[in-house]
């Protein structure tokens, strides 16, 4: 199956690392450039479904199994609602990020943030790939030579 | 463009070809939004509606049909909605302020104080991020809930994770 897109097939082995590096860079430095979680995670997303299309479905899920995914869609919106609960038992407002760092509030915002958007990305990642394995998962109706 | 491309994506029969012209779409619309100085959303627009979707409405073709059915009723009265919100659409846009102008009410109301306070409130270079994650802290938890929902109502309806793992053998990955 698919062995004969020799050039596809190497040069997504060599574009999926750098799509993965630039989903990070967006995801953590989304306070500096344009960007940040969702769209972090939309482009880490793209790397795994880029893999899938180019090798097999089945390929992309040992790299990145399904179960994995799916735990992730809900760590995401934890990880996000989780930060606000830590700021309300540090005896602030849901969501007031000053609270990790009381006497610095802005370092606080910074955390907090970061910590917030890594929640959305993992969520969004999560999301993305999960839908995209449950549409590719379903034998096809078309045949390879149809399209 | 923009325009050119809507056109052929409503002529065109193989839905193939209407999949990409859409991305192409997209990536067009990214573009003006370039233009407008939206960055933040530009790149949204990029990475979703050229990339995301794409992928997902080919999957879409691969589980139904390459052809468009040809509609054997009268195009009237669809058109005449189209027309007729278009009309509207285009109206509600004489009324709104011209791009750039300081007097227009989203240059006015809030976005001043955010510009100002954000930077040392939040010591944030970007503005958009400050907003997004801290001002609007709740609003962006509540889309984040929605995203997942979203995921997990797809996953439910199509997936049907028990049942395929029983037919696993004849689903060989014929992708693309």
């Amino acid at each position: 199956m698919m062995q004969h897109h020799l050039i596809l097939r190497v040069i997504t082995k060599l574009l999926c690392p750098c799509i993965v590096l630039y989903a990070f860079y967006v995801q953590f430095h989304g306070d500096y450039s344009p960007g940040g979680g969702f769209q972090a995670g939309v482009i880490l997303a793209a790397a795994f479904i880029v893999y899938g299309i180019v090798f097999s479905v089945d390929q992309a899920k040992q790299v990145f199994p399904p179960w994995i995914v799916h735990k992730l869609m809900a760590l995401g919106v934890l990880i996000y609602a989780g930060t606000g609960i830590v700021s309300m038992f540090l005896g602030y407002e849901f969501l007031d990020y000053g609270a990790f760092t009381p006497h610095h509030p802005e370092h606080g915002q910074h955390w907090g943030i970061l910590a917030v958007e890594l929640g959305v990305g993992v969520t969004v990642t999560g999301v993305m790939v999960g839908v995209y394995y449950a549409f590719a998962s379903r034998p096809p109706r078309i045949s390879d030579e149809e399209w | 463009m923009l325009v050119a491309t809507g056109i052929a994506t409503v002529r065109m029969t193989s839905l193939f070809a209407v999949v990409m012209l859409s991305g192409v779409f997209s990536l067009l619309s990214a573009l003006l939004l370039v233009t407008l100085d939206a960055v933040d959303v530009a790149f949204t627009e990029a990475a979703v509606g050229a990339g995301i979707s794409t992928v997902l409405l080919l999957g879409t073709i691969a589980l139904t049909s390459r052809r468009e059915i040809q509609t054997t009723r009268s195009p009237g009265i669809p058109l005449f909605v189209v027309v007729v919100t278009g009309a509207a659409l285009i109206y509600g846009t004489l009324d709104m302020p011209s791009f750039g102008d300081p007097n227009a009410p989203a240059q006015t109301h809030v976005a001043p104080e955010y510009l100002e306070r954000s930077q040392h409130e939040i010591g944030v270079p970007n503005v958009v991020t400050a907003i997004l994650a801290s001002y609007r802290g709740f609003d962006t938890l509540g889309e984040t809930a929605v995203v997942f929902t979203a995921g997990i109502a797809v996953l439910f309806l199509i997936s049907g994770l028990r049942r395929r793992r029983e037919d696993e053998e004849d689903d060989e990955g014929t992708r693309l």
